[in-house]
């Protein structure tokens, strides 16, 4: 089980382009981090913060580079919650996220899960689903510029779980938030820095 | 010999004799590839989906007879592709669903569509109790209070929720479409473009003449017969596209250029695919050519559990079954072939509907093309496709769910509320849709009000004073 979750991690580092960095500052895991960590190679923190850099950048990219762009230029194409059934329209940065997460789950060597969960979810299926994710979304909501890290027990297998806060960095995000529909009566008001969920990657130990 | 003895010997060999015939029976059963006496092995009737293929059970099974874990992916996964899955294995892999899954297995297709269990299947095969939703989302009231004592074997009924396919059942696209018209003012069923394609993608093909017909016979030794086959070709469409004798008669199969030399009489399903691709593919994933998929024998009508004419029971479905050999007229294909096998009363009142009106006036040339609605309009959709308009051959395509009709097929002609409408009554489905629906489908409406709620809450919150907005915690 062990070696597989190693084998993997590295081949997910070798696909996004993060095994040197990590190779070169392996030595400096802290005693913090899981109990489980073998003496050479990476944590199982080591590998999630890792793997939550790739996607924050992939997404940043996206959201700046992509659909911003779109947006400063007047394109006719726009990010648009209903893509699927709306002409020239592709999907949210929200969504772009989710939809690399069900690849993720969708791959059996992938290794490690993740995906987005908050307090307050436009998306039902985005409320925190344990006693552990509720407990890291109100740490990393208390806070601010702090990750929760820790381990969880679900269906008889251990796994070690990262929660990072998800910030609104761009007015586009906390405005569509705000503004949206399928926010309940305690939604709150969201404004620049506001943590509005987290991102937790799961790892079987 | 004693007679006593002679008959206990007559006795016992009468009893080897038996036990040796029902033994090899029951051999021939297990080894040969879909022979009939596997029949006698079936644990019970398969669904409606599966019973041409049912005695093929490598179709399903391992060779032990275990369930083969990939068999309904390697049939149905494009499917579930195409219908943007909302209950995909793959959700489950999230850690956090493990609990679920040992209420509810939702990344085994058996749990839900278990086989040769005819009393306790559903429609679509569905052989759990119908409030199986209830095991995931018994708080559905607290989000959605517009279902509060509703009951949970009634998500599924028609216009409501599927467990796999809910493209035309969303929110929003059940808001986006409210308050139209039950007729919609511009209505008309896309035109088919393959000819257009293949002149493009086949410059030097022109039009054939009959004189340059490569049958490869003289004069002296064409037969009688022969004429009118050659008349009829030249008035098709393969005439028309420079598709000559040669390409289909001395055709290698899976080659669309050489020629193998052999003249062949019977065309292959094979070489018809070699221009029609798509429509091969999709004519063996429907239920017309599901047996040539399984490398069985074809489908004939006297197998069929829906009722069908006595004179047509043993004819085989292949391409020619509805595209007569020579003509290959789509437009007898869209109707008369089909009525030609079908018998049952959805069949037989298309005749009398309005649908059917409209198709004899376009035949007519009363109405511009694409006003008619054949039995292919509906059961074999126009769908676009990589900027392609193909005939879907899968005629079961558009049926599982029956909601999947309204994206392919109703919503050309037709507003959402009246689609759901119709569908959802069962007496319109026997009519062949020949009177108006008498069953209110309350899903649009809900979605409206849904979104119309949010919208006055969202417009209150801006009028209000921002020091009462909710704190962020």
């Amino acid at each position: 089980m062990k070696k597989n979750f190693w084998f993997s991690s590295i081949a997910t580092l070798l696909a996004t382009g993060c095994i040197v960095p990590l190779i070169m500052s392996s030595s400096g895991c802290g005693s913090s981090e899981a109990a489980i960590s073998p003496p050479t190679g990476i944590t199982p923190q080591k590998f999630a913060d890792a793997v939550h850099s790739v996607m924050m950048a992939d997404r940043t990219v996206y959201a700046t580079h992509v659909v911003t762009n779109l947006k400063k230029q007047s394109a006719p194409v726009k990010a648009e919650e209903y893509w699927e059934d709306t002409p020239n329209s592709i999907p949210l940065p929200a969504q772009m996220f989710r939809m690399g997460a069900s690849l993720v789950d969708e791959n059996p060597n992938a290794g490690f899960s993740y995906g987005l969960r908050s307090k307050w979810p436009l998306n039902e299926q985005n409320h925190p689903k344990s006693e552990f994710e509720t407990k890291a979304l109100d740490y990393i909501a208390e806070h601010p510029g702090e990750n929760f890290y820790g381990e969880e027990e679900l269906g008889g297998k251990k796994y070690f779980v990262a929660a990072y806060p998800d910030r609104a960095v761009a007015e586009a995000c906390w405005s569509c938030h705000n503004e949206h529909p399928n926010r309940g009566d305690t939604y709150p008001e969201f404004a620049k820095d506001d943590v509005m969920g987290g991102v937790i990657v799961r790892i079987p130990l | 010999m004693s007679k006593l003895n002679q008959k206990r010997w007559q006795s016992t060999l009468l009893f080897l004799a038996i036990n040796t015939g029902l033994g090899c029976c029951l051999g021939y059963a297990l080894l040969a590839p879909t022979s009939p006496v596997k029949g006698l092995l079936l644990p019970g009737k398969t669904t409606h989906g599966h019973y041409q293929i049912e005695l093929d059970c490598s179709a399903c099974h391992a060779s032990d007879m275990t369930f083969a874990q990939d068999a309904c992916i390697r049939c149905h996964s494009e499917e579930l592709k195409l219908a943007s899955d909302t209950h995909p294995a793959s959700k489950f892999n999230d850690p956090v669903n493990a609990e679920r899954l040992q209420v509810l297995n939702a990344q085994d297709c058996l749990t839900c569509h278990t086989e040769h269990r005819p009393e306790n299947t559903h429609s679509m095969g569905v052989s759990l109790p119908l409030d199986y939703c209830w095991h995931c989302h018994q708080d559905v009231a607290q989000t959605r209070p517009s279902h509060e004592g509703m009951a949970f074997d009634s998500c599924g009924n028609t216009g409501c929720h599927n467990y796999h396919d809910n493209t035309s059942l969303y929110e929003k696209f059940l808001d986006s479409h409210y308050g139209e018209s039950d007729l919609l003012e511009a209505r008309s069923v896309r035109a088919k473009d393959f000819s257009t394609h293949w002149r493009e993608s086949h410059p030097d093909r022109k039009q054939i003449e009959l004189v340059q017909a490569d049958h490869g016979l003289d004069v002296q030794e064409r037969d009688v017969a022969l004429e009118p086959i050659l008349k009829e070709w030249t008035t098709t469409a393969h005439a028309a596209g420079g598709v000559n004798c040669s390409d289909c008669h001395q055709t290698a199969d899976n080659d669309t250029v050489s020629k193998d030399g052999q003249w062949k009489d019977e065309v292959s399903l094979e070489t018809c695919g070699n221009c029609h691709p798509g429509e091969v593919e999709t004519f063996q994933i429907g239920r017309h050519g599901m047996r040539l998929a399984s490398g069985m024998a074809p489908m004939q009508p006297s197998m069929a559990r829906l009722p069908m004419h006595a004179d047509a029971l043993h004819r085989e479905l292949t391409c020619s079954a509805c595209h007569s050999d020579h003509d290959f007229n789509s437009t007898k294909a869209a109707v008369d072939a089909c009525l030609g096998c079908h018998n049952d009363s959805h069949s037989n009142a298309y005749s009398q509907s309005s649908h059917a009106e409209l198709w004899r006036q376009e035949m007519a040339g009363e109405l511009p093309s694409g006003q008619g609605v054949s039995c292919a309009t509906c059961h074999m959709p126009r769908t676009l496709v990589d900027g392609k308009v193909p005939v879907n051959h899968n005629q079961s395509a558009s049926l599982r769910p029956i909601e999947k009709m309204i994206r392919s097929v109703c919503e050309n002609c037709h507003g959402l509320q009246f689609s759901l409408d119709a569908l959802a009554d069962p007496n319109l489905s026997l009519n062949c849709y020949s009177t108006s629906p008498e069953i209110r489908v309350e899903s649009v409406e809900m979605a409206h009000r849904w979104f119309l709620e949010k919208e006055l809450k969202r417009q209150g919150r801006k009028q209000q004073d921002p020091l009462i907005v909710p704190p962020l915690k």
